[in-house]
C-alpha cells in the first residue's frame, strides 16, 4: 500500500500551514552565508593585525585618517551599489568628480558665494548622471559604454574649463569651503569633556554615515530598494509587473552622478584646491569596493553596509602596504587582485556563494 | 456587452505574422482554452490583451470601451491578470516579494511609508495554502521547484478582484495534485464570475474545465467551438492541420 493512503487525509493540509511558517535559513545563517561578514571579519583580523605590528596604525589619529581616506570611496561605492544592483556599471564617477570639482572652483574663483558654487558643480554632475542614465535606461545602449564614453567626456571637459590650470584663489567663501571640508566631529580640544579615545571624525565620514543609513533604508524598507532589486534580478518580470524599470535604472545613474559631486565637493574642501585631474582612476577603486562588498556584478545583489566596509577594507589595505614599505606603485595589483578575488569569492556555485559553500564544506552540519 | 472583444487583431514581429486576423469575444465567467501548435501564436495573443504590446492591426475592447494598452500595469488597472508562459519572476526576490513585486503593501506615513513585510509573508502563505502548494513565502525563488514557482505566478494573479484571468500553460510544470487544484482554482473563479483564458497543451485539462475551446494554426484561428460540440480528436486534428477548419 502506498504510504500516503495510510496517513490521515487531512494531515497533508494541515502540514502546508506549517510550511509556510518554516524559513528556510534563520537570520544567523543568512549573515554568515553573506560576503560582507566575511569581508568585515577579515577588516577586523586586518585592523587587530596592523595594531600589533605597527603602533602607529591603532592611534586615534590614524583612526580619523584612514577613514576619511575611504569615506569619498565610500560614499561613491554607494551610488555605485545600486547601478550595479540595477545589472549596470558607472565607469564615469571618477572623471565626474573631477568636472564637479573644476566647475565649483571656477565659481568660488569669480567670487561667486559657496553655495552657489557648490550647486553648479553639483547640477554639472547630476547633469552627466542624466546622460549615462539616457543612454542606459531609454535609448538601451549597454551602461559599459554609455559610462566609458562619459569617463572621456567629463574629464576633458573638465580640463577644457580649467584651461589646465590648478583652482585655487577662491574668494570670500574659501575659508567656509575650506571648513566643510576639514570639518570634524567630535572636535577634541586639550581639556574638554570627550574622551580622548574617541577619534575626531571628518565630515566626509559622517556624510558616508548619514547617506549609508539612508540607502540602507531605503534597500531594506521602501519598495523603492524591492524594485532595483528585482530589476537586477530579472527585468523583464519586473517591468511585466509594473516596475517602472526605465524611470529607476535612470535614477540610479543620476544617484551614483549625485554620489560622486558630493565626494568631490568634499575633497574640494579638504584640499582648499581644484585640479582636473581629481578622481583619475578612482572608477577602479570604487568598482572594487563595491564588488569586495558583496554587490553582485550580473545585478540583484547588493548592500549598503558591504558598500561601506568594502571600501574601509581596500583602504586598510592600502594603508597596510604603505606601512610595510611597499612602494605605492603597487596598490594598483593589489586592487586589481582584490576584484578578481572578490568576484571569485562571490561567484555562485549551486545556489551558494562559493564562501558559503567551502565554509559548509569545512565545517558539515551534523543533521541534514 | 461581453467582457472581451477581440477585434481582427493581427501582431507582426518584423516579417513574422504572430497573429492573423483574430476575432472573438468572451463574456464574464466563461473559461476559454486557447490550444494551437508551438508557434501558433497564443503566447502572443495572451501578451496583446495583457497590454505587453500595442496589435499592429485590430482593436481589443474590454467591457465594450476600445483600449489602447501600452503596458502591462494598464490591463491590470482594468482588471486583466496574467499567468505567463516564463512567469515573469525574479530569482533573487523571495516567494512572497515576487507575489507583491510591482503592488507591495506598506505602512506608516509619508514620507517613511515602509513595507509591511509580515503583512505580505501573511497574505503569500495564505494563497499559497489555497493553491495547496508547499510554497515558503521567505524562500528565495531560485532554490524553488518548477511547480513552486508556478504557484508564485499564480498566487499573484489572486491579489486583486481580477474580472479576468490569463493563464499561459500554468500546468506544464506541476505535479497531479496541483493540476488538480488548478483546475478547481479556475473552477472557482468562473463560479465568481470571472473569466479565465486558459493556454495548454494537456488536452484532458482544457476538456474539463472549459465551456469553448479556440485554436490557433500558424498565428490564424482555425476553429471557436463549445466543448460539447467537439472532442478531443477533433481538436487534435485542428492542431496539427490535418482537419483545416471547423
Ligand atoms: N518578441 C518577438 N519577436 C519576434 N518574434 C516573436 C516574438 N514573440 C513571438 N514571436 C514569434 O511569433 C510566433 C508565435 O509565437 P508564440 O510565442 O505566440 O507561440 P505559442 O503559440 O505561444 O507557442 P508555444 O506553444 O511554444 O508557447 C513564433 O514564430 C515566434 O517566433
Ligand atoms: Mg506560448
Amino acid at each position: 500500500m502506498p504510504p500516503d493512503i495510510a496517513k490521515p487525509a487531512e494531515s497533508g493540509h494541515a502540514s502546508i500551514g506549517d510550511v509556510v511558517k518554516i524559513r528556510e535559513q534563520t537570520i544567523w545563517q543568512k549573515i554568515v552565508a553573506s560576503q560582507p561578514f566575511w569581508v568585515t571579519v577579515a577588516l577586523l583580523v586586518l585592523v587587530a593585525f596592523m595594531t600589533m605590528l605597527e603602533p602607529s596604525f591603532g592611534t586615534v589619529d590614524n583612526a580619523a585618517n584612514v577613514t576619511r581616506n575611504f569615506a569619498p570611496f565610500g560614499i561613491m561605492a554607494l551610488g555605485m551599489t545600486v547601478v550595479i544592483i540595477t545589472g549596470g556599471i558607472d565607469l564615469s564617477v571618477g572623471s565626474i568628480m573631477g568636472l564637479v570639482a573644476i566647475v565649483a572652483g571656477l565659481f568660488l574663483t569669480w567670487e561667486y558665494p559657496w553655495y552657489v558654487a557648490f550647486f553648479m558643480g553639483l547640477l554639472a554632475g547630476l547633469a552627466c548622471g542624466a546622460v549615462n542614465g539616457f543612454f542606459v535606461a531609454y535609448v538601451g545602449m549597454p551602461s559599459f559604454v554609455v559610462t566609458l564614453g562619459m569617463l572621456s567626456i567629463a574629464r576633458s571637459l573638465a580640463v577644457v574649463f580649467s584651461g589646465n590650470q590648478m583652482l585655487y584663489k577662491f574668494g570670500p567663501d574659501a575659508p567656509i569651503v575650506k571648513a566643510i571640508g576639514q570639518a570634524k566631529f567630535p572636535h577634541q580640544v586639550p581639556g574638554d569633556s570627550i574622551p580622548d579615545w574617541i577619534p575626531q571624525f571628518s565630515s566626509h565620514f559622517w556624510v558616508m554615515i548619514v547617506m549609508a543609513l539612508v540607502v540602507g533604508y531605503v534597500f531594506n524598507f521602501k519598495a523603492y530598494g524591492r524594485h532595483l532589486m528585482a530589476i537586477g534580478g530579472n527585468e523583464n518580470a519586473a517591468r511585466l509587473t509594473g516596475v517602472p524599470v526605465d524611470w529607476i535604472k535612470f535614477q540610479a545613474y543620476v544617484f551614483s552622478a549625485f554620489t560622486a559631486s558630493i565626494a568631490s565637493l568634499l575633497l574640494l574642501g579638504y584640499n582648499g584646491s581644484a585640479i582636473n585631474a581629481m578622481g583619475q582612476g578612482y572608477e577602479l577603486r570604487v568598482i572594487a569596493a563595491t564588488v569586495i562588498g558583496g554587490a553582485n556584478l550580473m545585478g540583484g545583489a547588493g548592500t549598503a553596509f558591504g558598500a561601506i566596509v568594502g571600501s574601509a577594507f581596500l583602504e586598510v589595505i592600502r594603508n597596510a602596504l604603505l606601512m610595510a614599505g611597499i612602494d605605492s606603485n603597487w596598490q594598483g595589483a593589489f586592487v586589481g587582485a582584490f576584484i578578481i578575488l572578490a568576484v571569485l569569492l562571490g561567484m555562485q556555485s549551486g545556489g551558494k556563494s562559493l564562501i558559503a559553500a567551502t565554509v559548509e564544506r569545512m565545517f558539515p552540519k551534523k543533521h541534514r | 456587452m461581453a467582457l472581451l472583444d477581440i477585434r481582427n487583431v493581427s501582431k507582426s514581429f518584423g516579417a513574422i505574422q504572430a497573429v492573423n486576423d483574430i476575432s472573438f469575444a468572451i463574456e464574464r465567467g466563461e473559461v476559454v482554452g486557447l490550444m494551437g501548435d508551438n508557434g501558433a501564436g497564443k503566447s502572443t495573443m495572451v501578451k496583446l490583451i495583457a497590454g505587453n504590446f500595442p496589435p499592429s492591426e485590430g482593436e481589443i475592447a474590454v467591457e465594450g470601451e476600445v483600449c489602447h494598452f501600452h503596458k502591462p500595469i494598464e490591463a491590470r488597472a482594468k482588471g486583466i491578470e496574467v499567468v505567463y508562459q516564463d512567469l515573469a519572476i525574479a530569482d533573487n526576490l523571495t516567494a512572497a516579494q515576487n507575489v507583491f513585486l510591482g503592488r507591495e503593501l506598506k505602512k506608516g506615513p509619508w514620507p517613511f511609508r515602509v513595507l509591511d513585510k509580515q503583512a505580505m509573508i501573511d497574505r503569500a502563505a495564505e494563497l499559497f495554502g489555497e493553491l495547496k502548494s508547499e510554497t515558503r513565502p521567505r524562500d528565495l525563488v531560485r532554490k524553488m521547484s518548477g511547480g513552486q514557482r508556478q504557484a508564485v505566478a499564480i498566487a499573484r494573479t489572486r491579489l486583486s478582484k481580477a474580472h479576468m484571468v490569463l493563464m499561459d500553460e500554468p500546468t506544464a510544470a506541476i505535479s497531479v495534485r496541483q493540476v488538480a487544484e488548478v483546475l478547481e482554482l479556475i473552477r472557482r473563479l468562473k463560479a465568481q464570475g470571472v473569466a479565465v483564458i486558459l493556454i495548454s497543451h494537456r488536452m484532458p485539462d482544457v476538456f474539463a474545465v472549459c465551456d469553448r475551446i479556440i485554436v490557433m494554426r500558424r498565428g490564424a484561428k482555425v476553429a471557436d467551438k463549445t466543448v460539447a460540440q467537439t472532442s478531443p480528436e477533433e481538436i487534435t486534428g485542428l492542431i496539427t492541420g490535418a482537419i483545416r477548419a471547423a
